[in-house]
């Protein structure tokens, strides 16, 4: 929440009532910052080419196995011990476009193994009978903030916004996430979530690296870590960077100055990338004279953006500012992968359906600042009728546990102007579209086989206000069961309030 | 003073509408009617409006002469819905401060506060809610730098009839406060700082109710509030008019209950995040609880408790509990907020009383509005699904009588840009 926004309606009610913060859409806690990390030593960081074949299944641990020299910042994540599951007689939204009644879905070895109308159990697997209940992929959040604003959201816990300089490029929102943070359990035990792109905060027009993440909270990030996730770039435009930096006297202070920051900074990129293309080619050609440029992080993500791995997510409201960065994008050579909140793109879908862009937006939020006026409850409906790629996200610790209402919110306005929007339309917008909006849409975000096992059985219809995930895997393991003891997560935070949060789950 | 307030509140009872939209005599026929009053739900059944009231409800009506008939087969009527804690009206955007009359950092007002003097009903957010059943709020303040924020009211999202105020249903409805951690902000950083403050504004309130004329001659101990701040505290240490506190913390509720049992004080907790800790408390102590059911983080340490089940735990040890949004924009998610607490184990009628005949009696104007009875207001909606689901949504809303037009900004919005191949700019699209 911004410094402005503290002192006005939203702040106060915020502290009267007890209402998390708008962490991106306010830009939030844009609050001194404690230890900007000091980041890394490889920023070449490859997009994954395949979906992941997670690596760690003996005991050496992700940890020790860093420890033992492999590259550093890469994931360690292992999946829970899993054995094969079939859920049987269940609506299956498969979110590659089927809806298939009283279907199947078979697990196996952490990956969907088969789809239908009927499978065979194979022998040992047990059997989920899913009568009455639905099955979906696993709920992709786009646009979290988990783990970087973390509960309680004390000043302390504030690590999402480096706001200290327009361009942050250089920083990565993994060295801030905390997995201690509770938000994570509820996102899993109420939301269905299973992966989510936690990003930094948009006080900057560069705010730095997001992190993709699978939603079980481990000792560090690294043991989260979605394999082979590329990074994104946090972009922001509009209000919330000249805000904070007019406020302090400085550029920008207008929407052109936004403009001319972003610009300025790619043509530094582009020169960067330059020159280490250069002194690679000489160091090849075994020239004399190949000497090799200074590092720099900042212009490590940026040059990587241009060169295609790392992922442009673009904080953008209005559509002609969307348009506006759709052109800087042109002039670069760099594509914009996602424009997040996106209030206005309904105005312009059809733009966006032709360039590829997904929006990522909100059901129904507006009003709260001027840039987010004209938000209308049918914006994913438009995008969706224009063919674009649509994501419902949510930029909230509240919001990720109901991605599955936010988008039946959106559906229903559809309908309500004629459309005749399905179930099996709307679950993409929270599976399979935020899975390509965050560039993981190959390992993830659809039932289908080969992929990896991530999977919500519903109690009923994921779109019905009184559904709750009953259970949830990840990577074929039952990583939540609503009716089973040992299946509830509790972080370290939790553990020892006496009689609050031990009732209080789910 | 009192005299205000005896005049805003029959002034919202009046009736309103020699305009465009006159009350009209309408009946809905065929519907599944949940009443919330003594009949119950009816199944196919009738409501009939009439003079800006209801006139009769039930399985067979009979209808008068000259009467608009909307069949509602398969559709579902509900009183108007009901936000007990919204800034509508009060609010345009939140981040364009002109626009933003919630609080005020003008420290030399604080109970003397009334929102009534700022209300809009003119304001854009009105449509954007009342299209999707959202019929009546309670505009509240916000605490700016005081602990006391002041007076709220109740008002009918209408518009702004045909007399000055008469939107105004009752004004004003309830004191507003705040203890806890916002509390102890406000107050030098500590809980014991804010608890004193407020019993230091009661005792002086108390003392300049026996010695005004005294205080008038200059002849009095000076008082920690101005004179308007402790006129309007009159009406609230004579348990006349509501205390709402917000406040999340278990140990917190427990303070504020012995407060408000200390000065006799008519307290309504807001908030309450941890009140199913201490709802055997709440419940003895007749304490009604404004809740917001979605804000289940533990996002403060004074709400290391939250949960989505705390409706159903607070409903189940007899609190009588009432659902608010908090917000202005989306005042119209209150249903979100009753729906979700089902899925966590309030029933469905306690729900929707929540949204209705609940907050009528908490806020003092269950005679007039909350349930389908004759003789009330006819606040009515008619829904094409279950009003609690995410996917329904109203087909037609009345409010005192009159059909609200239904469209609104956003409506025209979408309807501008619903066929992006429009060859004509949109600038001179007309929706």
């Amino acid at each position: 929440m911004t410094e402005t926004l503290r002192r006005t309606a939203f702040g106060a009610l915020a502290l009267l009532l007890g209402f998390a913060p708008l962490a991106c859409a306010s830009s939030s806690a844009l609050s001194p910052q404690t230890a900007a990390p000091e980041a890394a030593r490889s920023g070449a960081m490859k997009r994954g080419e395949k979906p992941s074949q997670v690596p760690f299944t003996g005991p050496a641990s992700g940890v020790e196995s860093r420890r033992a020299g492999e590259s550093a910042y890469t994931s360690t994540y292992q999946p829970l011990p899993s054995q094969s599951v079939l859920i049987t007689n269940a609506t299956v939204l498969t979110a590659a476009g089927e809806r298939i009644e009283r279907g199947s879905v078979l697990m196996r070895d952490g990956r969907i193994a088969a789809v239908g109308q009927t499978v065979e159990a194979p022998a040992g697997a047990v059997v989920v009978d899913g009568a009455g209940k639905w099955v979906t992929p696993g709920i992709i959040d786009a646009h979290s903030h988990l783990g970087v604003y973390a509960a309680p959201g004390v000043e302390a816990s504030s690590d999402g916004n480096e706001a200290t300089d327009p361009n942050t490029a250089e920083v990565w929102a993994e060295h801030s996430v905390w997995p201690q943070d509770p938000q994570f359990p509820l996102a899993l035990a109420t939301g269905g979530v299973t992966t989510m792109q936690i990003l930094p905060g948009s006080a900057n027009l560069f705010g730095g690296r997001s992190v993709t993440v699978k939603n079980l909270p481990a000792r560090d990030v690294y043991g989260m870590k979605f394999p082979g996730a590329p990074y994104g770039l946090k972009m922001a435009c509009g209000e919330n960077p000249k805000r904070v930096y007019g406020g302090k006297g400085r550029a920008p202070s207008t929407r052109m100055g936004n403009v001319a920051g972003y610009r300025g900074a790619w043509i530094k990129a582009a020169k960067y990338r330059a020159d280490w293309a250069e002194y690679e080619r000489k160091r090849q050609a075994g020239e004399d004279d190949a000497e090799q440029p200074d590092r720099n992080l900042q212009l490590e993500t940026l040059a990587g953006v241009l060169s295609g791995d790392i992922l442009v997510q673009n904080h953008c409201y209005r559509a002609d500012e969307m348009l506006t960065m759709i052109d800087i994008a042109k002039e670069f050579g760099y594509k914009v992968t996602a424009f997040h909140h996106a209030v206005e793109a309904y105005k312009i879908a059809d733009v966006l359906a032709a360039n590829g862009i997904c929006a990522d937006v909100w059901a129904d939020w507006w009003g709260f600042k001027m840039e987010a006026l004209d938000g209308i409850r049918e914006n994913a409906a438009l995008l969706q009728k224009a063919g674009a790629c649509v994501v419902i996200h949510s930029d909230s610790s509240e919001g990720i546990q109901r991605l599955n209402q936010e988008a039946a919110k959106s559906m229903a306005a559809g309908n309500r102007m004629g459309m005749n929007l399905r179930e099996e339309d709307a679950i993409r917008w929270l599976t399979i579209n935020p899975a390509k909006s965050i560039g993981v849409d190959r390992q993830t975000g659809s039932l289908e086989p080969g992929k990896m096992a991530d999977v919500v059985l519903w109690s009923g219809n994921p779109f019905s206000v009184y559904s709750r995930p009953d259970k949830v895997y990840i990577d074929g393991a039952l990583a939540y069961d609503r009716n089973d003891p040992s299946r509830q997560l509790k972080t370290d935070f939790e553990l020892g309030i006496r009689d609050t949060r031990e009732e209080v789950q789910p | 003073m009192n005299a205000r307030t005896a005049l805003t509140l029959f002034a919202g009872l009046a009736l309103a509408g020699a305009t465009a939209a006159r009350p009209e005599t309408v009946a809905i026929t065929g519907a599944t009617i949940h009443t919330m009053g003594p009949q119950g739900t009816i199944q196919n059944g009738t409501v009939v409006i009439e003079n800006g009231k209801i006139r009769a409800v039930g399985a067979s009506v009979p209808l008068p002469a000259s009467v608009r008939r909307i069949d509602a087969h398969g559709q579902v009527v509900t009183p108007g819905l009901f936000d007990s804690y919204s800034q509508i009206g009060l609010v345009e955007v939140n981040a364009v401060e002109d626009t933003e009359d919630a609080h005020s950092q003008d420290d030399r007002i604080t109970a003397a506060f009334n929102v009534a003097d700022a209300i809009n009903p003119r304001s854009m957010l009105i449509p954007v809610n009342r299209v999707e059943g959202l019929t009546r709020v309670v505009a509240a303040p916000n605490p700016g730098k005081s602990l006391i924020a002041g007076q709220g009211a109740v008002i009918d999202l209408g518009g702004p009839g045909d007399r000055p105020g008469d939107y105004l249903v009752r004004s004003p409805a309830a004191m507003f406060a705040v203890l806890g951690e916002a509390g102890a902000n406000l107050s030098g950083g500590a809980r014991e700082s804010s608890i004193l403050r407020l019993r230091e504004a009661f005792q002086d309130t108390l003392d300049y109710i026996a010695n005004r004329r005294a205080f008038e001659q200059g002849d009095r101990r000076p008082y920690l509030l101005s004179r308007l701040d402790l006129e309007a505290l009159i009406p609230v240490v004579k348990g006349e008019l509501p205390l709402v506190v917000g406040v999340n913390r278990a140990s917190d509720i427990e303070s504020t209950l012995r407060l408000a049992k200390e000065f006799k004080l008519k307290l309504i907790l807001a908030g309450a995040a941890e009140g199913w800790v201490v709802a055997r408390q709440i419940a003895e102590a007749k304490v009604p609880v404004l809740l917001n059911t979605l804000n289940n983080l533990p996002e403060r340490f004074e709400t290391l408790g939250a949960t989505l089940e705390n409706p159903a735990r607070l409903y189940k040890a007899g609190v009588t509990i009432a659902f608010m949004s908090g917000d202005a924009h989306n005042s119209r998610n209150i249903k979100q907020e009753a729906g979700n607490a089902v899925a966590y184990g309030l029933p469905w009628d306690a729900a929707l009383a929540a949204m209705t005949s609940v907050p009528a009696r908490i806020w003092g104007i269950a005679g007039s509005y909350g349930t389908l009875e004759p003789g009330k207001d006819a606040d009515v909606v008619i829904w094409d699904g279950d009003p609690l689901e995410v996917t329904s949504f109203p087909t037609a809303v009345f409010i005192r009588g009159k059909a609200i037009p239904m469209t609104s900004r956003q409506l025209e919005l979408r309807d501008r840009y619903k066929d992006v191949k429009n060859p004509l700019p949109p600038v001179y699209r007309k929706p």
